[in-house]
C-alpha cells in the first residue's frame, strides 16, 4: 500500500509550488511541510529528498537535511509520516470532550470503524486518529472527519456520520 | 428548563445563624413565592463570608451587591425593589469597612452588570471580521491612529502600565512591564509576537477573537511595534485554525490596502509589517519560547531561561510575545484611557476577562465579565444551572494546566490575585463545570494522558515523568492502586514542579496536588476499597493504553 498510492502524485511538482509560495528561509520549512502534507496526505520520504535539493543554498548560510526535516514531520501532530486512509477520523479526547461523554463515543468509533487509535484500515478508505483539544469544546464531544467538524455527537450517531463517507 | 436570572445568597455562619439568618432564609424563600420569583431567582445559602460585623449578610448576583446587617423584617423590601423593580438599596449596603478583606473585592464591582462591560468581544457578532470599513466604522483604527499622531511610544507603554493591564495568557505578568523590557533591551532588530497558539484543552476565547474580530489584534500589534520600535510582526496561529488564519491573512491585506500596514503608516514614518505562521499541532508551541523556535523553523522544544525573549528571541533579537487576548485590550485602553479601564474588575486584576463555559452545564459558550466573578456565579447565572439537575461537583479552571476547585471553594473570586492565594489558579479562562457524576481520579488521568502525549520530551522531568504519574493513575483507575502510590505521585509531582524546563512538566503537577489535596477519599476509596465512587472507571486492567504510546507519536 505505501507508495502505490503516492506514485502518481507529482511530489516534486507540489514542492515546488509550496516553495515559490514560502521561500526557502529557516521559517518556510514548516508551512512547505504543511502544504505537502495536505497535498499528498502524509509526508513520503522522497519528499523531504526534494525538499532540500531545492532548499540547500549554502550561500545564504541556511542548510537543512532529511534527517531534520523528518525530525520536523514527526514532531507536529499535524504531520503524518505514515500513509493514512482516505478519510481521517479524528477523535477529541482532552478533558471538556471526555466529561461530556466523549468515553462512548471513542467506543463507537472504534466499534464501527474496527479500528484501534492511530491505525489504518486494510481498504485504505480509513484512519482513526485522536487529538488534543481543537477549540470546539462548548459543543463537545467532538469527531471531526476529513474537514467537517461533528459537534454534540451521541455514540447513536456515529453510524450515520460515516455513512455520509465514500 | 429553568433560567435564573438572580441568584441571592444568605450567610449562614455560625455567627450569622446566631444573628437568625434561617429566619432571613426562610422570609426569601416566603417573598419569592409571593411574588412569582421563585422561578427566576435561586436561594442559596452561603457560609464562607469571614467574619464580619456586618453579618448576617445578603449578596445578590449577577450585580454583586451586599447587604447587611439584614434583619428579618429587612427582606420584603430587598425583594419588592432589587429583584422585583431592579433598584439597588443604597442604604441597606455593607458599608466598606465592615467588610472583611475576602469580601472587599465583590464591592469593588457593585453594581456592574457583565453584559454592560463588554469590552474585548464588543464588535464580536455586529459586525462583519472580513471587511475593514465595518471595523472602521466601529472605532476601528482610531487607536493607532491617537498613537502615532498624540503619542510618543513612551507615553503608549505608560499608559498601557498605568491601566494595570496583565497577560492573558495564564500567567498574568504585567503587560507594560513586559514592554517596556523589550523596548529597552539592546538589539538592530525587534520583533512583536501574538501568541495565537491557543492548545490549552477548554480554550477557545482566541479563536472566537481571531474569526470575529481580526482588525482588531492586527490594530493592537501595529501599536505594540509602535511602542517598543519594532517594525516587524509574527502572528503564530494554531493550525487547526483554518478560519482564523484565512480571516486573518484577510485583515492584513485590507490593512496594506488602507495603508495602517506597510510604509509610513498613517504619514507618520512608522514602518510596520505582519506575517502570519501557521502552527502544525503542538501544545507545547503555546509556551514562548518554544514558539519562537517553531518560527524558526525548529521542533518545538522551549528554550532554557534565561535568558529570555524579551532581550533574546526570535533569531536572537529583542521579542514581545503576547497573548492574543491581551492585545485586544490594548486599543480600547488607549482610546479610553487607563482611568477608565481601572473602573472594571478589581483593583488588583483590572479589566473583563473572557471566560470559556464547558461541561455538565446547561449553557456552554463564551462569556465576558469582569475580573472577579465567582464560580457560582458562572454555574448558576450565566451557564443556567447544571445539566439535569446534578450537583455541581468540581470545576476546572484554565485547560488542563489549572487547578481542581472543589464546590466548597466556589465562591472564591477569578482573578490574578486571590486565586493565586486559595491556591486556584484562573489560567486561560476555560471553566469545565462537572456534576457529580464525574469521577475526579479518572479526570485526572485524561489530563495525565494528555499532558504525556504532549509533553516534548526535551527534559527528564516532564517525559518521564508525565508518563509515570500517568501509569500510576491509570493504575488505580484499573484496581491496581497501592496506598504508596499517593506518596509517590506527590513527590513525583514535586520533582516534576521544580526541575522541569517549561510550564508544561511545571504545571502537569497541578491537578494531581489538587486531586490528593481536596478528593483524597475519593482516591482512597479506588484503592482500599476497590470500587469506584461514581462507577465510572471499571476497576479492571483496560488495553486501551498501549495502542496509545504505539501509534501516537507518529
Amino acid at each position: 500500500m505505501k507508495d502505490q498510492s503516492t506514485k502518481d502524485l507529482p511530489i516534486a511538482a507540489i514542492v515546488e509550488a509550496a516553495i515559490e509560495k514560502h521561500g526557502t528561509n529557516y521559517d518556510a520549512f514548516i508551512p512547505i511541510l504543511l502544504e505537502v502534507n495536505k497535498a499528498v496526505g502524509y509526508i513520503p520520504l522522497h519528499a523531504l529528498k526534494e525538499i532540500r535539493l531545492r532548499v540547500r543554498a549554502p550561500e545564504d548560510g541556511i542548510f537543512v537535511n532529511e534527517g531534520r526535516l523528518y525530525s520536523l514531520s514527526s514532531f507536529y501532530h499535524m504531520l503524518s509520516t505514515k500513509p493514512r486512509g482516505r478519510h481521517v477520523v479524528i477523535f477529541c479526547e482532552s478533558a471538556p470532550c471526555h466529561v461530556v461523554g466523549g468515553r462512548q463515543v471513542w467506543q463507537a468509533l472504534k466499534e464501527n470503524l474496527g479500528l484501534k487509535a492511530g491505525e489504518t484500515s486494510e481498504d485504505g478508505k480509513w484512519s482513526l486518529v485522536t487529538t488534543s483539544c481543537l477549540g470546539t469544546c462548548g459543543v463537545g464531544p467532538v469527531v471531526v472527519v476529513d474537514d467537517e467538524i461533528y459537534g454534540n455527537v451521541t455514540p447513536e450517531q456515529v453510524p450515520e456520520i460515516l455513512a455520509r463517507y465514500e | 428548563m429553568k433560567i435564573t436570572r438572580s441568584m441571592v445568597l444568605v450567610s449562614s455562619d455560625p455567627l450569622s445563624l446566631q444573628r437568625g439568618s434561617l429566619e432571613i432564609y426562610r422570609r426569601f424563600q416566603e417573598k419569592l413565592e409571593s411574588y412569582q420569583l421563585a422561578e427566576e431567582v435561586a436561594l442559596s445559602t452561603i457560609t464562607d463570608v469571614g467574619n464580619t460585623e456586618a453579618s448576617p449578610v445578603v449578596v445578590i448576583y449577577p450585580e454583586a451587591v451586599i447587604y447587611g446587617p439584614v434583619q428579618p423584617e429587612n427582606v420584603d423590601r430587598l425583594v419588592s425593589e432589587h429583584l422585583y423593580k431592579g433598584h439597588i438599596v443604597e442604604e441597606m449596603l455593607v458599608p466598606k469597612r465592615h467588610l472583611p478583606s475576602r469580601m472587599a473585592w465583590l464591592q469593588s464591582r457593585k453594581g456592574s452588570l457583565p453584559a454592560q462591560q463588554r469590552i474585548l468581544l464588543a464588535r464580536v457578532g455586529k459586525i462583519d471580521p472580513e471587511n475593514i470599513e465595518d471595523y472602521i466604522l466601529h472605532d476601528g483604527y482610531q487607536a493607532l491612529a491617537k498613537a502615532l499622531s498624540k503619542m510618543t511610544p513612551q507615553q503608549v507603554i505608560e499608559e498601557i502600565s498605568k491601566s494595570g493591564l496583565q497577560g492573558r495568557g495564564g500567567a498574568g505578568f504585567p503587560t507594560g512591564r513586559k514592554w517596556s523590557f523589550v523596548a529597552s533591551a539592546p538589539g538592530n532588530k525587534r520583533y512583536v509576537i501574538c501568541n495565537a497558539d491557543e492548545s490549552e484543552p477548554g480554550t477557545f476565547k482566541d479563536r472566537v477573537l481571531l474569526e470575529s474580530d481580526p482588525h482588531a489584534i492586527l490594530e493592537a500589534m501595529i501599536i505594540a511595534g509602535y511602542a517598543i520600535h519594532a517594525q516587524e510582526g509574527y502572528i503564530y496561529i494554531r493550525g487547526e485554525y483554518e478560519l482564523s488564519q484565512k480571516r486573518f491573512l484577510k485583515a492584513i491585506e485590507q490593512a496594506h490596502e488602507y495603508g495602517f500596514l506597510g510604509k509610513n503608516i498613517l504619514g507618520s514614518n512608522f514602518d510596520f509589517e505582519v506575517h502570519l505562521h501557521s502552527g502544525a499541532g503542538a501544545y507545547v508551541c503555546g509556551e514562548e519560547t518554544a514558539l519562537i523556535e517553531s518560527i524558526e523553523g525548529k521542533r518545538g522544544e522551549p528554550r532554557s531561561r534565561p535568558p529570555y525573549p524579551t532581550t533574546h528571541g526570535l533569531w536572537g533579537q529583542p521579542t514581545l510575545v503576547n497573548n492574543v487576548e491581551t492585545l485586544a485590550n490594548v486599543p480600547p485602553i488607549l482610546l479610553h484611557g487607563a482611568e477608565w479601564y481601572r473602573r472594571f474588575g478589581t483593583p488588583s486584576s483590572p479589566g473583563t476577562k473572557v471566560f470559556t463555559i464547558l461541561g455538565n452545564v446547561n449553557a456552554t459558550g463564551v462569556i465576558e465579565a469582569p475580573m472577579g466573578i465567582t464560580l457560582r456565579e458562572v454555574i448558576n447565572i450565566y451557564a443556567q444551572g447544571m445539566k439535569n439537575g446534578a450537583a455541581f461537583k468540581l470545576a476546572q479552571t484554565g485547560g488542563s494546566s489549572g487547578s481542581l476547585i472543589p464546590a466548597s471553594l466556589q465562591d472564591t473570586p477569578l482573578d490574578f490575585d486571590s486565586p493565586r492565594k486559595a491556591g486556584v489558579s484562573l489560567g486561560s479562562g476555560a471553566l469545565l463545570i462537572c456534576d457529580d457524576n464525574t469521577c475526579v481520579v479518572d479526570l485526572v488521568k485524561v489530563l495525565l494522558r494528555f499532558f504525556r502525549f504532549e509533553s516534548c520530551g526535551k527534559c527528564t522531568p516532564c517525559r518521564i515523568g508525565t508518563q509515570r504519574c500517568y501509569e500510576t493513575i491509570r493504575a488505580i483507575t484499573e484496581g491496581g492502586g497501592q496506598l504508596s502510590d499517593l506518596d509517590g505521585l506527590l513527590r513525583l509531582a514535586e520533582q516534576m514542579e521544580r526541575l522541569s524546563n517549561c510550564g508544561l512538566g511545571q504545571t502537569a503537577a497541578v491537578p494531581i496536588r489538587d486531586m490528593l489535596k481536596h478528593f483524597r477519599t475519593e482516591v482512597e476509596a479506588h484503592i482500599r476499597l476497590g470500587i469506584c465512587p461514581t462507577g465510572i472507571c471499571r476497576m479492571v486492567p483496560e488495553d486501551e493504553t498501549a495502542e496509545l504510546i504505539e501509534n501516537q507519536m507518529v
